[in-house]
């Protein structure tokens, strides 16, 4: 009879904390890297609370006037006077050709009612965080922003790990003419500049949008986290526990994925963290130089392009808000990394 | 007591305790409460398992423990000519280390620096602490070289650790903790990564080097038989407790403690084969077992047996690129042939690189063999396409050297357990599978709490125990140990073999056991092949091997294997 028959399974199942669960007790250590994890995880609640609509659903509306101010420095003084010169100008211009608007009463019609729709929210002198040239709400497209930026980065991040690992794992297993191929790969990748890739693959791509833009980091950024798996794969496929899966009879890509992988996952989770905020912060490069996102999203890149303008005319709001919205979540996110590597790494202890 | 009659010995340790800070919540107690004296002009030996503190002491002495989590116990004392080595400020400290007490360490290989040369490096020592010139510091370290036993060292000088062999890197460690003559030498574990052949002559210099020189040398080593040779006095340490410490001569005629009894005892002898190796607990407990009474195993062929396996002229050649387009072959195993018999044990003995593991794996094709055949079941394994061959994949299984390395991390031991028999579809299903691997951790004397573990929360010998179970799921007929126990503490080197006998027993496999030790083979074998440079150089039954060595090389390993205390020698 075996012992298994004797003795339930939950009896003999004592608590057994496995890697994983003492690399999530060694960050549990570290004040920082929850401080840090506790950020990040606001940012990604943040992040699926705007996506799924909850949050500055209307960003795009224009809730405020041009550039309306902050609510804590009160309304702008010289507005009306933008809003008079602006009713001026709606007046008909016969007096200076003497040439009655053959259109005129159609317009008039249309002015009143548009100005029936609009007249009702009258729009508002000051904003949380204050309004941009359209007199949209800052504080809501820094949401908004965060959750394209965020979700840009995370996905071409995963994009980038994903090609990554699988290039680094058959390179580094199968060595000889696979790995000559992936070398070869990433020696192409690695040898145009940067940007000029970027526009290229852009140019192929040939349109804007978040899927690009994710598409473009996700097929440029692999090429650090293949050179990584591929040395942890060599050095780990000649392990002896690897030898003993040989043995045992596991197939390659049991070898390859079930044995080997879960022994490098902390370098590539670590890889992933990076480059989330890699990412994100070439995102706001791309969006920036106006490869990025469309007119019709907005990120912490597009506000950032939208600032430069702006802050000639001493609008500084958009900017702040796109800034330390970006600072604060990379900063978090790096510290947390940096936690997380020395969770997972218990040699560094 | 006072067990020595030196009346001013240069070293006194006085109730040493050192702890460990764990984590916020544990300390460890490495060592606890250890005193014994290192008389001058003496060899003292520090011998103990893995965990026993003996490290710890050393580094103690010298002022080398960690400073962020160990401390040092108020009432210790480490007086040395005098000075408590404890309260020193740590420029003194630095000053004494290397001039009056130095330190060889365990690994020669980890200890150089790779990127400097060998002179260069004893050089730099002799410019910081004696302050020699440039010119007077290479003739010095020439000077050092020849008196550490390295052949031409004009040419020595110059080479880097990478160009030095695995004795000569050993020697030029030596050279340098004798280079500013210090009254003190701790060597840790000096021979234990070296082959014994090389570590004889080493045992033999540091023995040489200790008359001439008149110092005294802290030898610290987890093998007792070592030491027998060239200490005067032991001190036997065990969990952080000083066991016992007594002249050489008594430790091994007349020990006292039961460990020191248990560690005498349970390493392999040439002069016996008990059927069982008597293990620890048989001499921690009242009365101890009578070593006399556990029954001789005989060991040895008839010719008549039933062969499992045989190998023919079986070679394996590696390449490395040369030039642009050659490549240079290296024969690390040159035509091997051997039967092996049902049930029995084939010893496979040879030093590093003389291509041991290599035939190990090429039999279980997990390197494919450059030419050559190995009959199993009347087939040729190594022509076999793939697929066939998995089918005789579980037949043949192996065992590696080390446990450590041998476990995948990332599984439990119930799933390490259960993949192979996943694999091979054994079992009729998982609940089926489950319970065969209780059974199987009940027969390596594992609890049934193991399932879950991970294999960090195992010892080694309970890490190899796992490793060994794994083989058994997939019952085979051929069981290949590389080194199954070299990376153990002798204690549970025991256990282990005699773990590795009673599945032998019971299950009727086969053994192919590699190890480069002569003791341990012949406890387990039956016959015993010797391989040198690829190549075998002598086969026989295993008693005739051992009283009869024919060929020169066996000759050579025989004698300079460490033959503990012999009376009348010291």
């Amino acid at each position: 009879m075996s012992r298994g028959a004797i003795l339930p399974a939950s009896a003999i199942r004592a608590e057994s904390p496995g890697l994983w669960m003492l690399a999530w007790r060694r960050l549990c250590r570290d004040r920082v890297g929850l401080t840090s994890l506790a950020a990040v995880a606001l940012y990604c609640a943040l992040m699926l609370a705007s996506g799924a609509g909850l949050l500055a659903g209307d960003w795009s509306k224009e809730a405020g006037v041009s550039y309306a101010p902050p609510a804590f420095m009160g309304p702008d003084a010289a507005f009306p006077a933008v809003e008079v010169a602006h009713d001026a100008a709606a007046q008909p211009f016969t007096e200076e050709t003497g040439i009655a608007d053959p259109l005129a009463e159609v317009l008039t019609g249309i002015r009143k009612e548009l100005a029936g729709a609009s007249e009702p929210d009258s729009r508002a002198t000051t904003l949380a965080f204050g309004g941009d040239k359209w007199g949209r709400d800052v504080l809501k497209k820094a949401v908004k922003g965060t959750e394209t930026s965020m979700l840009v980065g995370i996905v071409a991040a995963l994009l980038a790990v994903v090609l990554g690992t699988v290039f680094g794992a058959q390179a580094g297993y199968y060595g000889g003419r696979v790995d000559d191929f992936f070398n070869w790969l990433y020696s192409v990748f690695t040898s145009i500049p940067y940007l000029l890739l970027v526009l290229a693959i852009a140019a192929v791509l040939n349109q804007k949008g978040t899927l690009t833009v994710i598409l473009i980091l996700g097929l440029t950024g692999w090429t650090g986290i293949f050179r990584l798996v591929r040395a942890e794969y060599m050095k780990h496929k000649v392990r002896e526990y690897v030898l003993a899966a040989d043995a045992i009879g596991a197939s390659g890509a049991r070898r390859m994925f079930v044995h080997i992988f879960p022994n490098v996952s902390h370098v590539v989770l670590v890889q992933l963290s990076l480059h989330v905020v890699l990412f994100i912060k070439s995102e706001v490069i791309l969006s920036f130089l106006g490869f990025g996102v469309g007119v019709d999203t907005v990120s912490w890149g597009s506000m950032l392009n939208e600032a430069q303008t702006e802050l000639i005319l001493g609008k500084w709001w958009q900017l702040v808000a796109a800034t330390a919205a970006m600072a604060v979540l990379v900063t978090a996110f790096s510290l947390f990394t940096d936690a997380l590597r020395d969770a997972l790494d218990p040699q560094l202890k | 007591m006072k067990p020595y009659e030196d009346t001013a010995p240069l070293l006194c340790l006085r109730d040493l305790e050192v702890s460990f800070r764990i984590d916020a919540a544990t300390t460890l107690r490495a060592v606890k409460g250890a005193s014994f004296d290192i008389p001058s002009d003496s060899t003292v030996a520090l011998v103990g398992e893995s965990g026993s503190g003996k490290s710890v002491t050393a580094l103690a002495i010298l002022g080398l423990l960690p400073r962020e989590n160990a401390t040092v116990g108020a009432g210790s004392r480490i007086v040395y000519r005098g000075r408590n080595l404890l309260g020193m400020a740590p420029r003194e400290l630095r000053a004494l280390r290397g001039a009056g007490i130095s330190m060889i360490f365990q690994e020669p290989m980890s200890s150089l620096n790779p990127v400097f040369t060998a002179g260069f490096q004893i050089a730099e020592l002799l410019k910081q602490h004696l302050g020699l010139s440039a010119r007077q510091a290479r003739a010095r370290v020439l000077e050092l070289l020849r008196e550490v036993g390295i052949t031409e060292p004009e040419a020595r000088i110059d080479a880097y650790p990478f160009q030095l062999s695995g004795g000569q890197q050993q020697r030029v460690m030596i050279a340098m903790a004798i280079a500013c003559e210090p009254k003190l030498l701790i060597a840790d574990e000096p021979t234990t990564a070296l082959d014994v052949t090389v570590q004889q002559q080493i045992l033999e210099l540091i023995a040489g080097l200790q008359r001439k020189m008149r110092m005294s040398v802290l030898f610290i080593t987890h093998d007792l038989d070592v030491v027998g040779e060239i200490a005067d006095s032991v001190v036997v340490m065990r969990d952080g407790e000083v066991r016992e410490q007594g002249a050489t001569r008594q430790i091994f005629e007349a020990p006292r403690d039961g460990y020191t009894q248990a560690l005498l005892a349970c390493r392999p002898t040439l002069a016996r084969r008990p059927g069982r190796l008597p293990v620890i607990d048989d001499f921690m407990k009242q009365p101890p077992v009578d070593l006399s009474r556990i029954p001789e195993r005989r060991r040895g062929l008839h010719g008549d047996e039933e062969i499992v396996l045989e190998a023919r002229h079986l070679a394996k050649s590696f390449y490395s690129r040369e030039g642009l387009f050659g490549r240079k072959e290296f024969r690390a195993v040159k035509d091997v042939s051997f039967k092996l018999a049902r049930g029995r044990t084939l010893g496979l003995v040879g030093e590093s690189g003389s291509g041991k593991t290599t035939v190990g794996l090429t039999l279980m094709r997990l390197l494919d063999a450059s030419c050559g055949e190995v009959l199993f079941d009347g087939r040729d394994l190594m022509t076999m396409p793939p697929r066939e061959a998995m089918a005789y994949k579980r037949r043949i299984q192996i065992v590696f050297q080390n446990p450590y390395s041998s476990l995948n991390p990332r599984f439990t031991a119930g799933q390490i357990l259960m993949e192979p028999m996943q694999i091979h579809s054994i079992g009729g299903g998982e609940e089926e599978r489950r319970d065969a691997v209780y059974e199987l951790l009940e027969k390596v004397g594992l609890p049934a709490t193991s399932f879950y573990r991970y294999p960090h929360e195992f010892s080694g010998g309970q890490r190899q125990r796992i490793a060994i179970a794994r083989c058994l799921t997939m019952q085979p007929d051929v069981l290949i140990c590389d080194e199954p126990v070299s990376a153990l503490d002798v204690s549970i080197q025991a256990q282990l073999l005699n773990l590795l006998q009673d599945l032998q027993d019971e299950y009727g496999m086969s053994y192919v056991f590699i190890s480069h030790d002569l003791a341990v083979v012949r406890h387990m074998a039956d016959q015993v092949m010797v391989m040198k440079d690829g190549e075998i150089v002598e086969i026989a039954g295993s008693d005739e091997i051992y009283s009869n060595p024919r060929h020169p090389y066996t000759r050579q390993l025989l004698s300079s294997m460490p033959r503990g205390w012999r009376p009348g020698a010291g």
